[in-house]
């Protein structure tokens, strides 16, 4: 598969519906997987790293799931596309970074992508929309029984998995989802929701900046601690706790339209005016109105199927896809100039806020239908 | 006040993340923060950072001046990036990495999925294990027929381990 062909559609995780995907926007599980008695990444001179690439990539584009894959050394990736595949959430940061000796191969559906040579020598990775961690732990936790049965795994009886940070040992599992939490940062209970998921051994921090200043009003939530726990275990606590977060989310939203229905209308449409209106919108502002947008068609003042609008506009505008849809360099103004226009055409055909809708939130998040009248 | 890290510039950022109720800080200047990928809060790197630094302190203290014999990797070099260079490094560094893993982890032994060739290992080796000691019991009670056939089986599961991947 080309690069243009998979950036003309955007990943199931976006147009996906997985389950409570209104507070849920995707889940993702990782392996981290390194080869007995080779350096890591690292520390390993080029040539070994180049070696190890050869070895391992060979396995991972025949497995069945990357039929008709993207697979691309990094040093034949421009930054642009690299900054890409970050937005997109198909490779980390430190990955970007990397060039000759390392490699990245995506499957067709953007659900799967596996990273050849970043911290460790392989890591894959499964991305799902809504709460589905147990089904990416589950497609990922096949590609790996698939793979060791090629590659000689570095795993230790008593440590587990070896990885090239202590801090992965064991497991080589990080199982994170990202939330989008509006209703617990308008009531000011998003930091007790930190304070409290940080004492059981999770970690949760913005995805876009820190603590409260969250852009967008999205989190991220993953396990912290690798050794000593199984895969299922990790795994059922963390969709436990998230389960948990997601009924406060939806109290914290309930409360809001009875006690505060002015201050939330109010925001609404604020949000609504300001992006059909403007035109310089930085990459922050957009983040914050979009997700006050999505708060809104989340309960019901706007209709359903505008939805995936207003959740491609969250990717779309980040800074590499407006490069990259512009095929131009651009400052950061005249990005900002663009993103406006672009968030302006979408929402030319978009309704007004319709607040009279807005009476009781449409479901628990499990469906699309109307609101029930309880 | 100076950088945790590089210990020669001023530190400009100023890094807390409190786990499961101990609160851990770092501080660092403009240049290490942007190499750590502090700045980039989609990535993990500010636990590893925070426990790598930790880390080489309770390493020294195990293990002072000990190199990797496979890839030749020190505990100098595990202070200045946080990662270890092999596999073989956790046998190497074994005794200071013990506590650190204990303070970082939930547990200190792996109970989680075991790759087939790990699990195929631990089955020979007990049954090796079976094997021998009968052996034993047979030669000491001179049933040397019994003893007889267990060599053969041992020969065998031993040319098996040697076959396998």
């Amino acid at each position: 598969m080309k690069f243009s062909s998979m950036l003309s559609t955007a990943g199931e995780w976006l147009r996906g519906e997985g389950p409570h995907h209104q507070v849920v926007i995707s889940s993702r599980v990782r392996l981290a997987r390194n080869l007995r008695d080779c350096a890591f990444p690292g520390w390993a001179k080029k040539a070994e790293r180049t070696s190890i690439l050869e070895q391992i990539r060979s396995h991972v584009e025949a497995l069945p799931e990357m039929q008709d894959a993207f697979s691309e050394g990094l040093q034949d990736l421009a930054a642009l596309d690299k900054q890409v595949l970050v937005e997109r959430h198909l490779i980390s940061r430190e990955h970007a970074a990397k060039g000759a000796g390392s490699a990245v191969v995506v499957n067709r559906r953007q659900t799967l992508s596996i990273m050849i040579n970043e911290e460790d020598h392989l890591r894959m990775q499964s991305i799902r929309s809504g709460l589905q961690l147990k089904q990416a732990f589950k497609l990922v936790d096949k590609i790996d029984t698939a793979l060791e049965s090629k590659l000689d795994f570095a795993f230790d009886p008593r440590l587990g998995y070896l990885t090239a940070c202590p801090t992965n040992v064991g497991t080589g599992m990080r199982a994170s989802a990202m939330l989008h939490l509006p209703g617990l940062v308008l009531s000011e209970l998003i930091n007790q929701v930190i304070q409290a998921v940080s004492k059981i051994g999770l970690a949760v921090r913005g995805l876009y900046g820190e603590g409260t200043e969250a852009m967008g009003n999205l989190f991220q939530i993953s396990n912290q601690t690798t050794l000593g726990e199984k895969e299922e275990d990790i795994i059922n606590r963390l969709s436990k706790v998230i389960e948990t977060i997601i009924d406060k989310e939806h109290d914290a939203r309930q409360t809001l339209l009875q006690r505060k229905p002015s201050t939330l209308f109010d925001q609404i449409g604020r949000a609504y005016g300001v992006l059909t209106y403007a035109h310089a919108m930085p990459s922050k502002e957009a983040l914050n109105l979009l997700s006050v947008i999505k708060l809104g068609m989340d309960l019901g003042a706007f209709p359903e199927d505008q939805r995936l609008q207003i959740d491609e506009l969250f990717i779309d505008t980040q800074p590499a896809h407006l490069q990259k849809s512009s095929q131009q360099k651009l400052n950061a103004e005249e990005r900002d100039y663009l993103r406006a226009q672009i968030i302006r055409d979408r929402l030319k055909i978009f309704p007004k806020p319709d607040i009279s809708k807005m009476v009781t939130e449409s479901g628990n998040g499990l469906t699309n239908g109307p609101p029930s009248n309880e | 006040m100076l950088c945790d890290v590089c210990k020669c510039n001023d530190a400009t950022v100023f890094l807390t993340q409190i786990l499961e109720g101990k609160m851990h800080k770092v501080n660092l200047c403009e240049a290490c923060s942007k190499e750590k990928g502090v700045q980039d809060p989609t990535s993990f790197a500010l636990a590893d950072l925070l426990l790598g630094i930790g880390a080489a302190e309770e390493m020294e203290k195990g293990a002072p001046a000990k190199k990797c014999p496979v890839c030749g990797f020190t505990q100098a070099d595990f202070k200045k990036t946080g990662r270890l260079g092999c596999s073989e490094c956790y046998a190497t560094f074994t005794e200071g990495l013990g506590s650190l893993l204990k303070a970082m982890h939930k547990g200190t032994e792996h109970v989680g999925k075991l790759p087939e060739r790990a699990q195929r290992a631990m089955a020979l080796s007990q049954q090796m294990r079976a094997l021998t000691e009968n052996l034993q019991k047979a030669v000491e009670a001179e049933n040397y027929e019994t003893a007889a056939s267990l060599r053969d089986q041992i020969k065998q599961l031993e040319s098996e381990r040697s076959n396998s991947p």
